[in-house]
């Protein structure tokens, strides 16, 4: 299972990560080997096998709808690296 | 006293007997992680002050005649991927070099409870991916057998702390063998326990439907204590079983005779080093010395286990470490005049290190649309077939076995750069994560002078059994071995 330098490109920048052309071409060589490790799920017969995707069973989980105590804002956006008046900030989206 | 070469359950009682203080018995942690660090560097960040103050806090507690938990004043050390209130918690990334928790995970609360104090935070590879500890944005740590040689991983600095004697026992995390793998490599024993059995409230999420935290310890009675503290339903966990609370230690009797175990044929023989088979099989042996019946059981879809897993673990990381886009939290990157779509890919190509970003790239790809059903779809179909074959063999076996690794600690940097091959030292351990139930690695004799894993996994919330089976083992190996480093 061969990943093209095009296919590396589009999921990065469907993962948002911009990469050097160095750490691309690295990429798609690691990933065409684990690509053709993984495929070989494609050899399994699974005619009629429900997927799993989750192993516990259970179904579901509800609590009360009740106030409890929380963090403030300030606590929040502590860790921010760039944060005002218990919000966070970020550069122009348009 | 040799307090660093005590068990942590006979720290519990020498501080209760009063024959050594909680400030002894942290100070002697502390004054070993100073001695040797500088070679091991199981710690991210070492908690001198703080662990210093809480153990005093205890004895002061102790001396007024209050209770400060059952064990109370035994040190712990913490994988730096569960959430500590007001202490750094890194992942092992330059994307939380500086994070610091407003709340404290479920466990890390329980440990406390329960009395300990918490000596720092464990080394591991970034954000859990990895098998052994090389991908740390804060240096490898070293195997203390061999310097020379990787702890395993990803909970490489947990296990490195536990057998250096730079803490008695430890909390790791386990996806695919975190916990088992380095606990192997490094002489020790670890345990992941069911899906569900331990809280993920404050646990990062690495592959949701796979994370499980479970303990580390020098032996058996340690581990199945350590498991007795954090196992238990917790609201906070919407995927934690509501079951009754297990004096897990207490039911440790040795008592064996009659139980019957499979060794199972896809991860006991082929890929396996013969010197690593050697002591598996011996330790069969011994297992049948205990009067346990022993048989061979081959489990075929074994063989897609690592095939599946290296789909469903990327794709959930994928999906998980999205959240880290330097705005709300973490490591931002930013310049001058950038929209925020610059600024998100900036902070996420600088902020990851490299087998984060390939294995987001890996799970992206995967489920990508046109690769989704492929991929994804099927690797989960795979998975039923994994945990409908293990249903099988536990109506037949209580227990079933393998090596828990393929060979013993490999050389500092002989994998790092070949993916697959570093993948592949999971084969034994994966499988077990896919069925979420539980499994123990113990030691089980030295190859080529390293330490040898011996994989024990049993039925889901079966933890009593394989804990007893592990502690009858382990007294019939009488494997007390240490290593090397900093003793003269």
């Amino acid at each position: 299972m061969a990943i093209s330098m095009e296919e590396v490109e589009h999921v990065a920048k469907l993962a948002r990560l911009a990469l050097s052309g160095e750490e691309k071409e690295a990429m798609r060589c690691q990933l065409s080997d684990v690509l053709e490790h993984a495929h070989r799920v494609s050899e399994v017969d699974t005619e009629g096998v429900l997927p799993t995707s989750h192993v516990v069973p259970l179904v579901n989980v509800f609590r009360e709808d009740v106030v409890r105590p929380s963090i403030t804002p300030f606590e929040a956006t502590g860790n921010a690296s760039w944060a005002e008046e218990g919000a966070f900030r970020v550069p122009r989206i348009l | 006293m040799d307090i660093i070469n005590l068990d942590a359950l006979a720290i519990a009682e020498s501080i209760r007997e009063g024959e050594i203080s909680a400030v002894d018995a942290t100070t002697a942690f502390l004054e070993r992680i100073r001695e040797v660090e500088a070679i091991v560097n199981a710690y991210i960040n070492v908690s001198y002050e703080e662990a210093a103050r809480r153990a005093e806090m205890i004895d002061a507690m102790l001396a007024e005649g209050r209770d400060p938990g059952p064990l109370a004043g035994v040190p712990i050390a913490v994988k730096d991927l569960l959430s500590t209130r007001g202490f750094t918690t890194t992942c092992g990334s330059r994307m939380l070099e500086n994070f610091v928790p407003v709340y404290d995970a479920t466990v890390v609360g329980r440990v406390g409870e329960a009395g300990m104090v918490m000596l720092g935070k464990a080394n591991m590879d970034e954000f859990a991916m990895g098998s052994s500890t090389e991908t740390s944005y804060f240096g490898p740590t070293r195997n203390p057998w061999n310097p020379d040689t990787v702890p395993g991983g990803s909970s490489g600095g947990s296990a490195a702390a536990v057998s250096a004697g730079e803490a008695p026992w430890a909390l790791g995390s386990d996806t695919g063998g975190s916990i088992r793998q380095p606990a192997a490599m490094c002489g020790i024993v670890g345990m992941k326990p069911t899906y569900g059995l331990v809280s993920r409230y404050g646990l990062v999420a690495f592959a949701s439907s796979l994370d499980q935290v479970g303990p580390m310890a020098r032996n058996v009675g340690d581990c199945a204590a350590l498991l007795g503290v954090i196992a238990g339903h917790d609201p906070m966990d919407s995927t934690s079983i509501p079951a009754e609370k297990v004096d897990y230690q207490g039911r440790l009797d040795g008592e064996v005779r009659g139980l019957k175990v499979g060794v199972v044929k896809e991860i006991s023989s082929r890929g396996i080093d013969e010197g690593v088979l050697e002591r598996f099989r011996a330790a069969v042996s011994k297992l049948e010395g205990l009067g346990m019946e022993v048989g061979e059981i081959s489990l075929p879809s074994f063989e897609y286990a690592l095939s599946a897993y290296y789909v469903i673990a990327p794709a959930e990381a994928s999906s998980n470490l999205a959240r880290f886009d330097g705005v709300r939290y973490g490591f931002r990157a930013s310049a001058e005049g950038e929209d925020i779509w610059e600024m998100y890919d900036r902070t996420r190509s600088i902020g990851f290190g490299s087998e984060v970003k390939r294995r987001i790239i890996l799970g992206t790809y995967v489920l990508s649309a046109g690769y989704y059903d492929a991929y994804y779809g099927q690797a989960r179909k795979v998975r039923t077939l994994i945990v409908k074959e293990f249903e099988r063999a536990f109506r037949t076996y209580d227990v079933l076995v393998s090596p828990t690794t393929p060979s013993v600690a490999f050389r500092l940097g002989e994998k790092v750069d070949d993916p697959l091959t570093m993948y592949l030292s999971d084969m034994c351990t994966i499988p077990v994560n896919l069925a979420g139930i539980p499994a123990i690695s113990l030691p089980c004799g030295l190859s080529e002078g390293m330490p040898v894993g011996f994989q024990l996994m049993g039925p889901a919330l079966g933890e009593a059994t394989v804990l007893n089976v592990a502690y009858a083992l382990e007294s019939e190996l009488g494997f007390d071995q240490r290593p090397p480093i900093g003793r003269s």
